[in-house]
């Protein structure tokens, strides 16, 4: 068999194995939190009898490893079940309930890395050849700072700006300034142009309009990412640029874009793309500050409210997803490392 | 390059003339002069040698000829004019029009100048498409006919494998092709086949000769080795410390050199010493067989006798199992089958089922004495742990004894709270000698040990190792891919060819014909003094080759 294929099915059938050694975690991680969706529904108040006539309704009280087997069952079966919030002739599905906010969330991070990715890609390639100019150092700087803020900070901050366009002229600070020089200041701040700073979204927002509301969000998540990144690309690109075959391109009078391009990023990408997947899993997993802030209706918040309200279900299933999505990137950041490596895909 | 009718040849105008070139390097927060003040010309279609030991300058030399210093080198002074044009004067972008079409590069580590993201024949065009000399397709057919002249195999198809997927010497050949794909005014060879065992050289060699002389190149041909630069430049140029020592035709060189420095660059080639036949054996290795992961035999049935207090030089080409052999004696490999008696008792096959006694008796030094001494310790350090491990000295008699050892690898106790990055080479390879010989062994393994030396120091190291033996009536292993050291030192020679034993017997009998087939071939490969040695075997070998087919 093709070694490249072999080592995918490899990584593939590992994947699926730390899958199953999440799910046995998760289940018990769940397992022990304090109370139950019965407690957590019916209150301080309610008597003992209650509360246990309500636990055998959502099955609640049949031993933890009948229950794991049944919930694993189902998932085999592509059954995530039902939200314990599900009445007697109102059924809601976990798989209803998550599959919106599971859209809004991957929205979000596909139109984060939209931007990010090439920017990142783009800023760590020109850092690599102009580096040590000030142009280096200003994106190292900057990238660096955004980066060193906690995320909710970057959130408010961009929030605050926008709120700022209309109403700067009119604070106290404006005052005291120089007329001319806190009307420049918001002429500057009315470049900006006034995205939403809360995210209203439903499953009738239209596309463009979807886009527009999660503007500020994306900005967030992309100052938050693009420094990780593009560091990688610009020391993968320099630590490559000390080869032979770098020396060698030089004295065949490649120009410098030529030889950090054809050179120099073909054998870098490993390292890069393994940091681009980890980062993209922090685009689904890790978002769930930055829903908050703008009122995103995404994954984050819907799992948060679901372990506050004890609806064990639908934190099984996010935190399932959240798992297969870490190891879905990883896996394929490994097969792009694999496919970029001629060594590997043309064995002698 | 030169031929036959070397000294006849019509050379042409002026190319290249450098004046007064200065180049420093930054290391330790400073600027050292690396070429103090080096003048030379080249006329179209001549090749000049640079020859020297490492640290000359003569790589330097070479790149600045392209009008380039390596990263952390800078030139300082001199003018270098090509064909007419100050090189140093130019713009960058200019120079860079220059470099490959013009002025092409060809260097020492084909495997690792080789980008191993592209396929040859991409690298080999690049240079004609990058600077608008043909289209791609016509590029490709002439990298095809280049291919073709360097007698690469499948030259149709070679173009469209990776760099890994070829062996050295195709490498380095190809390496010429893409030098060549600009038809360029001067190439730079820069240790070319250094890095290649002495049967693949001779094939490069003939072929980089070839092709230049067909397109009348110029070349400036760099090396360390002067029996290979005998047979490629028509004039050499002897360096040492950043400044030319000599300059001359290559014959007069080689018959009057006029300063001492340049007889002593082939002191080693003349090194011989008489072989010494055996009483009784020290290591008798039975029929051994080995593998890597338990696949790819290595080694197949060897068998070898070592004698007492003698050197038993085992000789072969990269691949033919020498170093296998070593990491079997070691213990660091478990034969697969087979078996090795040490002073007449069986070894256990395994590191860790022999006692201590057994590995103390029984040492190994390596080729690279950087990566054997650990960097953090002083040479003090280095040689007292042996001491303290095997025999159990310590204190003042530790610190005699580590006095000792010092005074016989001929070091002063001065070096003991050195680090290695504070020794040169020589020293450091020393330090592993006594290091080596601390715990007081029957027999020392020496993997290649002066193979990474320049010439005269392997000279020292090898002077060095034969007093050793007959003081202390050590045995030594040999493993040396080089004919000259095998000359200088051995007592027996084993020679070695795809994990199996060719011939074995006391030196003369090896060195003196009739030999085996692959020792012939391997003996008639090393490069002789001799201008016109390479032009002589091709032609020997030709003959034969004719008198098979008929």
């Amino acid at each position: 068999m093709n070694p490249v294929v072999r080592t995918v099915l490899q990584r593939l059938g590992l994947g699926l194995i730390t899958l199953f050694i999440v799910t046995i975690i998760i289940f018990s991680a769940i397992a022990m939190l304090p109370g139950d969706f019965a407690k957590a529904m019916l209150g301080q108040s309610a008597t003992p009898e209650t509360v246990a006539a309500f636990q055998r309704e959502i099955g609640i009280d049949r031993p933890p490893v009948e229950r794991y087997f049944a919930w694993v069952g189902q998932i085999v079966q592509g059954d995530f079940g039902s939200s314990f919030a599900s009445r007697t002739g109102y059924r809601r599905t976990v798989a209803e309930i998550i599959a919106p906010r599971l859209y809004n969330t991957m929205f979000l991070a596909v139109m984060t890395a939209l931007i990010a990715v090439p920017l990142a890609l783009g800023l760590g390639i020109l850092a690599a050849l102009y580096r040590n100019s000030w142009f280096d150092r200003v994106v190292n700087t900057v990238t660096l700072t955004t980066i060193s803020f906690p995320e909710f900070f970057v959130a408010y901050m961009l929030a605050y700006l926008i709120i700022s366009r209309d109403t700067f002229i009119g604070t106290e600070f404006a005052q005291s300034l120089p007329e001319w020089l806190a009307a420049s200041i918001n002429w500057v701040l009315n470049l900006v142009p006034k995205f939403p700073t809360l995210a209203n979204i439903s499953d009738r927002t239209p596309f463009w309009e979807h886009v527009w509301r999660a503007a500020l969000p994306s900005i967030t998540l992309t100052l938050v990412i693009v420094a990780h990144m593009m560091r990688m690309t610009r020391v993968a690109i320099i630590n490559m640029l000390a080869s032979p075959y770098i020396d060698m391109a030089r004295l065949k009078g490649m120009s410098p874009m030529a030889i950090v391009l054809r050179h120099a990023l073909p054998n870098a990408w490993a390292p890069i793309v393994t940091v681009i997947a980890f980062n993209l899993a922090y685009l689904i997993v890790g978002v769930v500050v930055v829903e908050v802030v703008f009122v995103y209706p995404g994954i984050g918040q819907l799992m948060v409210d679901a372990v506050k309200s004890r609806d064990v279900p639908v934190v099984q299933a996010c935190a399932l997803i959240f798992a297969a999505t870490y190891i879905l990137l990883n896996l394929t950041a490994d097969i792009i490392s694999i496919a970029t490596n001629p060594r590997l895909l043309h064995p002698r | 390059m030169k031929s036959k009718n070397s000294g006849q040849r019509e050379k042409g105008t002026k190319l290249l003339s450098v004046r007064n070139l200065h180049v420093e390097g930054f290391s330790d927060e400073r600027w050292h002069p690396i070429v103090r003040g080096v003048d030379l010309s080249l006329n179209r279609g001549e090749v000049l040698g640079l020859i020297g030991e490492s640290g000359a300058g003569k790589s330097t030399i070479g790149l600045a000829a392209m009008g380039y210093a390596k990263p952390g080198c800078r030139i300082t002074q001199g003018s270098i004019l090509f064909d007419g044009v100050d090189l140093l004067a130019m713009t960058e972008t200019a120079r860079r029009r220059l470099r490959g079409s013009r002025i092409a590069y060809v260097a020492q580590s084909a495997a690792a100048s080789f980008n191993p993201a592209h396929r040859l024949l991409d690298q080999t065009v690049e240079t004609v498409v990058a600077h608008g000399i043909a289209s791609r397709e016509a590029a490709n057919r002439d990298a095809i006919k280049l291919y073709r002249r360097l007698h690469l195999p499948d030259p149709e198809t070679i173009g469209f494998r990776y760099p890994h997927q070829v062996s050295g010497g195709q490498l380095q050949r190809a390496m010429t092709a893409m030098a060549m794909a600009c038809r360029p005014d001067l190439i730079i060879f820069d240790e070319p086949t250094t890095a290649l065992d002495v049967t693949t050289q001779v094939e490069v060699l003939a072929s980089i000769r070839q092709i230049v002389e067909e397109f009348n190149t110029a070349a400036i041909y760099v090396t360390h080795d002067l029996a290979v630069v005998a047979q490629m430049a028509d004039r050499i140029m002897v360096l040492r410390h950043g400044r030319t020592v000599e300059e001359a035709e290559t014959r007069q060189m080689l018959a009057a050199p006029a300063e001492d420095y340049t007889r002593t660059l082939w002191a080693v080639r003349k090194l011989a010493k008489p072989e010494v036949p055996a009483a009784d054996h020290l290591l008798t290795i039975d029929n051994i067989t080995a593998a890597y992961a338990g696949k790819v035999k290595v080694l197949q049935d060897v068998s070898i006798k070592v004698p007492r207090g003698r050197t038993v030089a085992v000789v072969g080409e990269s691949g033919s199992g020498k170093s296998t052999l070593a990491r079997v004696i070691t213990g660091l490999l478990p034969p697969v089958s087979g078996s090795i008696s040490f002073a007449g008792h069986r070894l256990p096959r395994t590191l860790k089922e022999r006692p201590k006694d057994i590995l103390r008796r029984i040492q190994m030094i390596y080729q690279m004495p950087d990566n054997a001494l650990n960097p953090r310790q002083t040479v003090e350090e280095v040689i007292s742990r042996p001491l303290e491990f095997y025999l159990g000295l310590k204190g003042g008699a530790c610190d005699r004894r580590v006095g000792e050892l010092m005074h016989m690898i001929e070091m002063d106790e001065s070096f003991l709270d050195r680090l290695p990055s504070e020794l040169s080479g020589g020293q450091k390879q020393r330090i592993c000698i006594a290091r080596a010989l601390a715990a007081n062994p029957e027999l020392i393994i020496c993997d290649e040990v002066t193979s990474a030396l320049d010439q005269i120091v392997q000279e020292e190291i090898l002077k060095l190792l034969m007093r050793l033996q007959q003081e202390f009536g050590v045995s030594y292993i040999f493993i040396t891919h080089d004919i000259a050291t095998v000359r200088a030192i051995a007592d027996e020679i084993v020679v070695m060819h795809q994990g199996k034993v060719v011939e074995q017997g006391l030196k003369t009998e090896i060195l003196t014909p009739p030999h085996a087939p692959y020792t012939e071939l391997l003996l008639s490969s090393v490069p002789e003094m001799d201008p016109d040695w390479l032009t002589k075997l091709l032609e020997t070998r030709e003959r034969k080759r004719v008198g098979a087919a008929n």
